[in-house]
């Protein structure tokens, strides 16, 4: 398979099928129409099942239960749909069961609108659900990368036995860039046997049971610590992240998804300016990445955190920054999706007399 | 079809966003008419769903809200609860009422909910781009049946009014359909009759119309309205599944 | 390199189609390439428009605020895009159904009556393929072969309307030359 130009919400679909996926639950939102369609006419093909659930409710726990029965299972949707799967997740998250889910984000709140947005950045990265759990939050920015991180979302569910979210938005889905499927970048492939997944006991001597409930405190406490110490392993194996241009960086922009590709082109009008500005560009949203921030500290003089959404990830680089630079805001919401020349005009804005 | 309709009080002046030949058009005309033939315009508070007849508070000529996907019958619940002196009345898809809302349309019935409820059903999801919905017939292509609706993977469609007319709640149950000017006026009747087992108090009432959806069946307006006929009815039969009330007999 | 093209008309113009072909003969030919549709309920009877990216670089934003190309087959989509050309930017206009100029005399501004066209050749349908025609005679902006493949790409499943769709094409190469194109 030579390179071939796809949708983003295709070559996800696609990814998950490659990566051995067979069981996807979804229901049908825009802007990801495409995967369920996508999905609908490839998993028969592939012995695989789709099922349009009656609702993302319903398909959340059609996914808690074909993955605890040891399947690599996916579900998509868009931001209300996904406001929907949260008790489900929740659940998810307490009985450990690994999947991939994906949200291809728009414009909220409630109903809002159905163009690219930024704004469940909070939602995913800070447990949307009740109780303590964290996701893993992968965000792409090329089409290329939503298949890469895909097929490594699966590895990563399985070896933490935790849900692992793809964060796209409308944009990131409905676009189309070449995809190289044969050179994806997979992961370590942690596939281990699921031996605590419910398959019927066989020859086995242990009953298996996947459930979220203790009634002990003392119990669920001890659950709630083993949780964590997953959570601390991966956020110190599971960090990604891109720099670019950030060596002699004045300021340095983060930005995460569609709009670090926005950030990309604001480096480049920069330089017909002769100001220097770089990117830290988080791939994993949790975990957060801390280690670009060290590296920079010292000599950058302030970050901008741009975003499409009123300042969600701006909080984050606070945290790491921790009050060493100063950190700005710029965003658009709603749908909208920044301008580089109004980052630009930020840039200088924020740059005041230092320049 | 040539139904000219007049103008009613019951609609603004908003211009529909429907697609051309879809069949949502005529029923908002159909419930305005009868809210202002019944003079509740005034105290009718209506509820729009998520589906192509999101825009429907736009339309509509009394105060409405927009609800979340499905959750229309609760929303109308909550404002019954406090105004049950008003009319409320929801308007919804079969995706919208039949699926992701089948819960609240069912315990609104079982509840004896004093509401009126406006079913499309269209045997598609029109908003989002032609999806199966859950009254899809057998064998119907759709984007997520791409090889047509099979029972084995997706189940058998769902038939509302025989349902919902097994629970004691329900006052008014109907289905109709619009593809013709007899069926139009006959659609009028029903929703009249529900509309009236509200106001008299009778406890739920659904009018369920067999509608068009022409972009997503790609079929012509007039192929659609064909196929309402030759294939959805046949399914879906048209008549009174449950009438609790005399005086309601005699509008009808 | 790096064209920013913008096509623009109305649902049913095959606006989208025509930036898949630009597209796909873009990848064939290893360069850079975004493709980025509107969508959404607005395409219902309303406009549709696709913003196409072909670069040596790898693409940024796929949203294009500075088109080096816009083709316009409709009027609407004129008034709505003309201002999002660079200076010296390449304005391609469907004469048969926009009876306006540009605001602008900073661009270049070529009228092909693509419908016209397209109904001469008997069928409707194939008056995009004639203005990606007359787009690449203007610009060798990617490569003959990859543009006759790209076709064969667009059209899988329909292979049927290859023949009539390239012919098209040719035809909307000769367009620019002949009587109809208006300088
Ligand atoms: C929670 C949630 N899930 C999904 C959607 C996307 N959505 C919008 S309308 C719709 C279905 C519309 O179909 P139907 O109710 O049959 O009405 P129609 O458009 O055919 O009139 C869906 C799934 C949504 N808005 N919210
Ligand atoms: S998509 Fe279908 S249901 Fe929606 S407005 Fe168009 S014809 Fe009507």
């Amino acid at each position: 398979m030579a390179k071939v130009l796809m949708k983003g919400n295709e070559a996800l679909a696609e990814a998950a099928i490659q990566a051995g996926c067979r069981h996807y639950f979804g229901y049908p939102i825009t802007p990801q129409n495409e995967v369920t369609a996508y999905m609908a006419k490839r998993m028969p093909k592939v012995g695989g099942v789709f099922l349009q659930a009656e609702s993302e409710v319903s398909a959340i726990n059609m996914v808690y239960g074909a993955g605890g029965a040891g399947a690599r299972v996916l579900i998509t949707s868009s931001s209300p749909g996904i406001s929907l799967m949260q008790e489900g997740i929740s659940y998810i998250a307490g009985a450990e069961i690994p999947c991939v889910i994906a949200n291809v984000m728009r414009g909220g709140p409630g109903l809002g609108g159905i163009q690219p947005s930024q704004s469940d950045y909070f939602q995913s990265t800070k447990g949307g659900g009740h109780g303590d759990y964290k996701l893993i939050v992968l965000a792409p920015s090329t089409i290329q990368e939503m298949a890469d991180l895909v097929q490594q979302a699966f590895d990563i569910a399985d070896k933490y036995r935790n849900p692992v979210m793809i964060l796209g938005d409308g944009m990131l889905g409905q676009m189309m860039e070449p995809v190289d499927f044969d050179n994806i970048k997979k992961g370590e492939n942690h596939i281990e046997e699921k031996t605590w997944a419910t398959t019927g006991m066989g020859t086995r001597k242990k009953k298996n049971i996947i459930n979220s409930l203790e009634l002990d405190p003392q119990m669920l406490e001890k659950h709630n610590i083993e949780l964590f110490k997953k959570y601390e392993k991966a956020s110190k194996e599971e960090v990604r992240y891109e720099m670019t241009n950030c060596e002699d960086a004045e300021i340095i922009l983060v930005a995460y998804g569609t709009i670090a590709r926005v950030a990309k082109n604001v480096i480049e009008l920069a330089k017909r300016e002769n100001i220097n500005v770089g990117l830290i560009r988080p791939i994993s949203l949790w975990p957060f990445p801390v280690e670009p921030f060290e590296k920079t500290v010292n000599y950058v003089k302030r970050y901008l955190s741009i975003e499409m959404s009123m300042g969600q990830m701006v909080e984050d680089v606070k945290l790491a920054v921790n009050g060493r630079k100063p950190v700005y805001f710029y965003g658009r919401a709603g749908g909208m999706v920044p301008e580089p020349a109004a980052i630009l005009e930020e840039i200088r804005k924020i740059s005041g007399g230092a320049k | 079809m040539a139904v000219v309709f007049q103008k009613t009080k019951g609609l603004t002046d908003v211009p529909f966003h429907y697609c051309p030949g879809c069949t949502h058009g005529i029923v908002h005309r159909l419930v305005a008419e009868v809210m202002e033939e019944l003079g509740v315009l005034d105290k009718a508070i209506g509820v729009a769903p998520v589906g192509c007849a999101v825009f429907a508070y736009e339309y509509f000529n009394c105060d409405m809200q927009e609800a979340a996907h499905g959750r229309a019958p609760a929303v109308a619940t909550g404002i019954k609860r406090v105004h049950p002196d008003r009319v409320v009345f929801t308007y919804q898809g079969d995706g919208d009422l039949a699926a992701i809302g089948t819960a609240e349309t069912v315990h609104a019935a079982a509840r004896g909910e004093n509401i009126t409820v406006v079913f499309i059903n269209n045997a598609i999801y029109g908003m989002t781009g032609g999806q199966m919905a859950p009254t899809s017939l057998i064998g119907q292509e759709t984007l997520t049946t791409p090889y047509g609706r099979k029972p084995g993977n997706n189940g058998y469609p769902v038939k509302m009014c025989e349902m919902l007319s097994t629970l004691d709640g329900a006052s008014y149950i109907e289905r109709v359909s619009v593809y013709d000017v007899k069926h139009v006026l006959q659609a009028k009747k029903a929703i009249k009759n529900a509309f009236t087992a509200q106001i008299n108090k009778k406890g739920f009432s659904m009018i369920e119309v067999l509608s068009s959806c022409p972009t997503n069946w790609g079929l012509s307006p007039n192929e659609a309205l064909k196929w309402i006929k030759d294939k959805m009815e046949p399914y879906y039969p048209l008549g009174v599944y449950k009438n609790t009330l005399e005086e309601v007999k005699q509008n009808g | 390199m790096d064209e920013k093209i913008i096509f623009a008309g109305f649902g049913g113009q095959g606006i989208m189609s025509m930036g898949l072909i630009m597209s796909y003969a873009g990848m064939m030919d290893g360069k850079n390439v975004s493709w980025l549709p509107s969508y959404g309920p607005e395409m219902r009877g309303g406009t549709a428009n696709c913003h196409v990216t072909i670069s040596d670089e790898p693409v940024g934003s796929p949203i294009i605020n500075e088109a080096t190309i816009v083709v316009a087959m409709n009027r609407p989509s004129l008034e709505r895009f003309e201002k999002d050309l660079v200076a010296g930017g390449i304005l391609l206009i469907n004469s048969s159904l926009i009876d306006i100029g540009p605001q602008r005399s900073d661009i270049e501004v070529y009228r092909i009556p693509a419908n016209d066209i397209a109904n001469q050749m008997g069928n409707l349908k194939i008056a995009n393929s004639i203005m990606v025609g007359a787009l690449m005679s203007l610009k060798n902006i990617v490569s003959e072969d990859a543009v006759v493949n790209a076709f064969k790409k667009v059209f899988e499943g329909k292979e049927k309307l290859i023949p009539i769709n390239i012919q098209a094409y040719n035809r909307g190469k000769e367009s620019i030359n002949s009587q109809f194109a208006v300088k």
